[in-house]
């Protein structure tokens, strides 16, 4: 398996940007979400985001809720995502792996017993969407010192709403990137790039010199092209989602999200 | 007492939120911080608490109950006198003056039982702000009275279909909505909980109600009384009731949580009893969640105690043996609503029902010279339909 740093260091190297697709692990079962990863990294996709299905999902828009709902009917939690990863990295899979969960599910199955069971099972990485950089640094701290054991990247979020006090301090918590959040309000596609969010980049730009990877939001070519020049990357999370959702058949899902994937990974430039 | 600096009672409470949420949060603690001492502030709240709410509320000597039950002097705490008929118009009304201030023009909240809803929407009219208010599909329907009156008063209200379709799912889409539209909007949030310094800030705008209990207690009695029971759903009724004696060490402090149809059933609200440590909505507090961790739906008669979390201030005084927490079924709690009508001409909320099913239960264990304040958190006409539906039920179960 192959780290963040060294996947974001080749493609810099080589000029190009990173395509991080995110789905909702177990939607719509555990099997077929490996099938899902095998199609995404095929299409390109050069780090993949596995979101845990959890009952109250507050960031996250109408989408990837019912994703996780659907999910979480199948009886699929953080124990069963963990192994489908080992099963991803059975089918030769090396990508980094990132795993996008809310503090509860994480915090219940233990911090000490989760962060081995990363190291085992290949999971590169942890964003923890509900713990801020300072509960890390201070009441969670025990969470950060079994990740540092265990060498498992901890990636924090930045938002037009952070202030820019803080960008610093998120810069060093986080590992590998920074994933910056494209508008204020929650994952789920919209039909435009917010306002003043290029100029926004620009700023965090100047302070911030780890790799900055955008998402929440994002489905279309020219949404890609424009924002590319300004960061090192975006994520597309909820139209790959969507795709599972209102396709006939899982064939035409998987053909489907095949096609997004290609094509907004080629509107990179 | 106050909370760390970050926001924790002991290992409770904390801002665990999106980093979506943490401007906006740091923008109401940074003005709650402002204007909390400041002079004008405190006469505005002081001057609506008066002329709009009507409060001082009584300390009413229940004389019949106290006499039928055979133990202790049991007096009412009456917030079901204040305008709109709950304590919640206590932290509404402090919350809009700090939105006020903070130029803010839309107000957000979510509800349960409706009478936060009903309080948020009662101030944004006297104050000309928007309004919207979130609550669960499930809740709409039992409460459909006071759907009804927010609209009255001007208020957009959203039916939540997501999740469990309650108080939890309504908090989730109220915040959602927070942080899309944040540059203009308030979040009001209606109990002791969620992130840092919600739980402080609703915990001071509610400490009128115990403050004004002890000047009253004092006034009639002479003396402290010997026991304070408040029905706890987030917490924040009994909270306000407890905060100003919590250094009055010769003062028991009794919360009573939903039991539902039942502990063993799995069919309740009571965290303490069935719950355990989480992080959830915000804070670090106890939940009842299954073993993944993901947040158990609950059961209660009552809409606004069937919340699966409790304000961490709760967890603190738990821990620290200064509160003890106890639970009361639907049943004992539809008994105590009957009697309390029949002996008192108080109807109750199905909420506060539950705090008067505990003293219905414990009086014969308390001698005839103790003294307990119960905390009337809200009246019962809301809640009629809920009765008179139960009441069927009952019925064709016997």
């Amino acid at each position: 398996m192959e780290s963040i740093d060294k996947t974001l260091g080749y493609l810099r190297e080589n000029g190009k940007k990173a395509f991080v697709a995110y789905i909702t692990a177990g939607d719509p079962d555990l099997v077929k979400t490996v099938d899902i990863v095998e199609t995404i990294s095929h299409a390109g996709a050069d780090i993949i985001e596995l979101g845990v299905p959890f009952s109250d999902p507050l960031a996250d828009g109408p989408t990837n809720q019912k994703a996780s709902e659907r999910a979480l009917k199948k009886g699929c939690h953080l124990d069963g995502v963990l192994e489908s990863v080992l099963e991803i990295r059975k089918r030769g899979i090396k990508k980094p792996i990132v795993l996008f969960s809310y503090m509860n599910p994480l915090f219940k199955f233990g911090f000490e017993k989760l962060s081995r069971r990363c190291r085992e099972v290949g999971v590169n990485s942890i964003l923890p969407v509900d713990l801020t950089p300072e509960s890390f640094l201070e009441e969670e701290k025990v969470f950060k010192d079994f990740l540092e054991k265990d060498n498992i990247s901890p990636v924090f979020l930045m938002s037009p709403t952070t202030k820019p006090s803080r960008w610093k301090l998120i810069e060093k918590e986080t590992k590998g990137f920074v994933y910056y959040v494209s508008k204020t309000g929650t994952t789920g596609v919209t039909e435009k790039l917010s306002e003043g969010l290029l100029e926004k980049l620009k700023d965090v730009r100047k302070v911030v010199k780890k790799p900055l990877i955008v998402g929440f939001g994002l489905s279309k070519v020219d949404q890609v092209k424009t924002l590319s020049p300004y960061c090192d990357g975006i994520i597309v999370g909820s139209a790959i989602v969507r795709e599972i959702e209102i396709a006939k058949n899982f064939k035409e899902a998987r053909k489907n999200i095949y096609s997004l994937v290609y094509k907004l990974k080629n509107a990179l430039v | 007492m106050n909370p760390d600096s970050r926001g924790f009672y002991g290992q409770y409470g904390g801002s665990y939120i999106p980093e979506t949420l943490s401007g906006p949060i740091e923008e109401v603690k940074e003005a709650f911080e402002k204007f909390r001492d400041e002079k004008s502030f405190k006469s505005d709240l002081s001057y609506w608490q008066k002329e709009y709410v009507g409060r001082a509320t009584p300390l009413t000597y229940a004389k019949r109950l106290s006499q039928f039950l055979g133990g202790p002097k049991i007096y009412l705490k009456r917030e079901d006198l204040t305008h709109t008929g709950a304590h919640k118009i206590n932290n509404t009304l402090g919350q809009i003056l700090i939105a006020k201030r903070m130029r803010k023009t839309r107000i957000i909240a979510e509800t349960g039982a409706g009478q936060h809803g009903v309080a948020v929407a009662t101030v944004c009219a006297l104050f000309g702000l928007n309004c919207t208010i979130y609550m669960g599909e499930d809740d709409t329907k039992r409460q459909r009275l006071n759907v009804y009156r927010m609209r009255l008063l001007g208020a957009s209200v959203k039916s939540v279909d997501s999740g469990s379709k309650t108080l939890k799912d309504a908090i989730n889409e109220a915040m959602r909505d927070w942080v899309t539209n944040v540059k203009d909007s308030y979040y009001l949030l209606g109990s002791a909980l969620g992130p840092h310094p919600y739980p402080q800030m609703v915990t001071e705008f509610q400490s009128v109600i115990g403050q004004e209990v002890k000047d009253q207690i004092l006034n009639k009695e002479g003396r402290l009384p010997d026991q304070l029971i408040a029905c706890v759903g987030g917490g924040s009724n009994a909270i306000g009731l407890f905060h100003p004696f919590l250094e009055d060490k010769s003062v028991s402090l009794v919360g009573v949580e939903a039991g539902g149809l039942g502990i063993k059933e799995n069919l309740h609200a009571a965290r303490f009893e069935g719950g355990s440590v989480g992080i959830f909505q915000g804070t670090k507090t106890f939940i009842l969640q299954d073993q993944f961790g993901q947040i158990k739906e609950t059961k209660s008669i009552s809409a606004g105690l069937d919340y699966a979390g409790i304000g961490p201030l709760h967890c603190f005084l738990k821990a620290e043996g200064r509160a003890q927490y106890t639970y009361a079924t639907d049943k004992e709690a539809m008994n105590a609503f009957s009697l309390l009508s029949k002996m008192e001409g108080i109807i109750p909320a199905i909420e506060s029902s539950h705090a008067i099913a505990y003293i219905i239960k414990e009086a014969s264990n308390l001698s005839k010279d103790k003294i307990v304040v119960c905390n009337l958190s809200g009246r019962g006409d809301k809640d009629v339909e809920t009765a008179i539906f139960y009441s069927n039920k009952e019925d064709i179960y016997n």
